[in-house]
């Protein structure tokens, strides 16, 4: 028994991201000589800063903005962006900069605890598969087949339905659909990880099945695994925004990007700002983690410098 | 070659059984009476419930409900909807169309502008027009499609109003839907024919053909894009499951009619039976495609037929 039709998900793709083979990358390649290649990449900084930008202005919202994102100020709903509210006010008179700024700390939060917690599991999955295959392996990779067989979206949203709406229960379904990305991509460096020669030397010396996985899997594999985070960190933003604008995410009146635009939805025409900002904001954010994941990729793959 | 359907014919509906699986076990994962929970909000009086408890065989071992419920799904019968006071079927069958018109649509739009702009980029490699357009890529994988959607709205009714923008029948109204549907799958799509053509281009048997004088354009169809169709196709299989996942969004925003927005309404409803059936309905397709795809690979490439 073999899934067969979702076994090119390795060479193709969920809604949304790439799933592409590890390559085992050589630990040998020098700090300093990464570090040149990582400045010379344009997309690869452009990227670094964006997403620094956003961090810095939404960790230090309290200090850009003295208004709470909750305080409601009946006598001035629906203003247009201007000096006193950069990014307007919305139905209740909440000012929107506020929001935005402070909305994009569970947004962020949340999206770094989605490939956290999705990349742990999804990690810890494909190295015991990877390494110790036999029937355990073939049970966990059947499972990641069987969850790969659904589209991202619809996975998050079957989760989310059981789960029930709320941040927490969000973040647990967004990190279900990362499990079987990283699963598989671990699972195949992995396998070619464990036939490297220093490896099969040191089973052969009888060095620990864990202390060769911690030893010299781990760090065989390591690059790789970062360059997944960082772009799946995006994609892990763009759903847990997709529930919050759906209504199974943050629950009002907390604002978080995804819930703010569909505060925004409802009055879209009135005040077009409402919805308009967060946006920009989540999709700059996005950006920046594809341009980052595209630019280590290039950096720490050597494989693809030729190309 | 009957032995190569036959094992894939194996696999599709192994991997069928497994997702029938894994959707039953939807409202069985939620705590609480299965017969309560799918009662949902709308309550139910003793009678009801125990009617429903027999009618699910919830006194019976979980194997028997199992094949009980996927006789009725097997049959047509996804069960009764309590929320809307109508059947499963008949909710979805209500549903469908607008939902496959603007999926097809999606797709149209994604191929032609996908593929059109990925083999222009790869052919003219360096050139502004490469790196412009993979700029455009990265940024259109990155745009929340339920603010473009509001973005589009925005535009399109506020400035300038050409469209139908909420829910207009003919094509008028689908092509706001259609746009922001395909936006992020043309991204891909573009990225990935690229990296397929530029692949393809790499091989041997293109460097003679171009030595021995046959013309560039020649060069490009017969040998570059022929070979380079393949793993376009299996993407495109994988991206009208994420279409028909997408319209979950889309539908949302623009308010239209749809399955997508019947699943969301259902998920926020605690109508879980018109969730299970959807997201059956999606994740069979999704499979049922992949298998097509695959079932296409060896007549597309002799070279892939392995009987």
């Amino acid at each position: 028994m073999n899934f067969d039709n979702t076994k090119r998900a390795e060479e193709t793709a969920l809604l949304g991201g790439p799933i592409e083979p590890l390559h085992v990358l050589p630990p040998s390649v020098p700090l300093h000589v990464r570090l040149r290649r990582a400045l010379k990449h344009h997309s690869l900084l452009a990227g670094v800063l964006i997403i620094t930008i956003i961090i810095a202005l939404v960790a230090a919202a309290p200090l850009l903005t003295s208004i709470q994102p909750g305080e409601q100020n009946p006598g001035e709903t629906f203003l247009s962006p201007s000096a006193a509210h950069l990014f307007g006010t919305d139905a209740f008179g909440r000012d929107i900069f506020s929001r935005v700024l402070h909305g994009g700390r569970y947004t962020i939060v949340a999206s770094l605890m989605v490939v956290l917690l999705g990349g742990i599991v999804g990690t810890a999955l494909g190295i015991i598969a990877g390494y110790f295959g036999g029937v355990v392996g073939f049970v966990i990779m059947r499972f990641i087949d069987l969850l790969l067989a659904f589209p991202g979206i619809l996975l998050a949203l079957a989760a989310a339905a059981i789960l029930g709406p709320g941040l927490t229960n969000g973040i647990i379904s967004v990190s279900i659909v990362l499990v079987p990305v990283y699963a598989r991509v671990v699972e195949g460096a992995t396998v070619e990880a464990r036939h490297l020669p220093y490896i099969e030397a040191a089973t052969t010396v009888g060095v620990g099945a864990w202390s060769i996985i911690w030893h010299h899997v781990l760090p065989n594999i390591r690059s790789g695994i970062i360059v997944l985070t960082t772009s799946w960190l995006g994609i892990a933003a763009l759903w847990i925004a997709a529930l919050g604008f759906l209504g199974l995410g943050v629950q009002p009146p907390t604002a978080e990007w995804g819930s703010i635009i569909n505060d925004g939805s409802i009055y879209i025409t009135v005040a077009w700002w409402v919805a308009f900002f967060p946006g920009i904001f989540l999709m700059l954010f996005v950006v920046a983690s594809n341009f980052i994941g595209d630019g280590l990729r290039d950096v720490l793959d050597p494989t693809l410098t030729s190309k | 070659m009957i032995i190569y359907v036959m094992k894939r014919l194996g696999g599709l509906v192994a991997l069928l059984f497994a997702i029938s699986v894994l959707v039953f076990m939807i409202i069985r994962l939620i705590p609480g009476d299965p017969a309560l929970v799918i009662l949902g909000t709308s309550g139910g009086d003793p009678a009801t419930v125990a009617r429903l408890r027999q009618q699910m065989g919830l006194d019976q071992p979980v194997v028997m409900q199992y094949l009980r419920w996927i006789g009725g799904v097997l049959t047509g019968d996804f069960g009764y909807s309590y929320g809307q006071q109508r059947s499963v079927l008949s909710l979805i069958s209500a549903n469908i169309v607008p939902t496959i018109q603007l999926t097809i649509a999606a797709l149209i739009l994604t191929l032609l502008f996908g593929v059109t702009i990925g083999v222009i980029a790869a052919v003219r490699r360096g050139t502004p027009f490469d790196t412009i357009s993979m700029g455009f890529a990265i940024t259109s994988m990155s745009i929340p499609s339920f603010w473009l959607g509001l973005v589009l709205i925005i535009v399109f009714a506020v400035l300038l109003p050409v469209f139908d923008v909420l829910g207009g029948p003919g094509i008028k109204g689908l092509v706001l839907p259609a746009v922001t549907l395909a936006m992020v799958e043309t991204g891909f799509t573009a990225r990935f024919v690229r990296s397929s053509v530029v692949e393809a281009e790499r091989q041997k048997h293109v460097t003679v053909a171009r030595a021995k004088g046959i013309p560039t354009r020649d060069v490009l169809f017969r040998h570059i894009l022929r070979n380079a169709t393949l793993p376009v196709l299996t993407v495109v299989g994988l991206q009208v499951g994420s279409l028909v996942a997408g319209t979950v969004i889309v539908e949302t925003v623009f308010s239209r009619q749809g399955i997508g927005r019947l699943l969301v309404d259902a998920i926020l409803g605690k109508d879980y039976l018109t969730v299970q059936a959807i997201v059956l309905l999606i994740a069979a397709l999704y499979s049922v495609i992949n298998f097509v795809v695959d079932m296409l690979y060896p007549v597309l490439d002799p070279r892939a037929a392995r009987w």
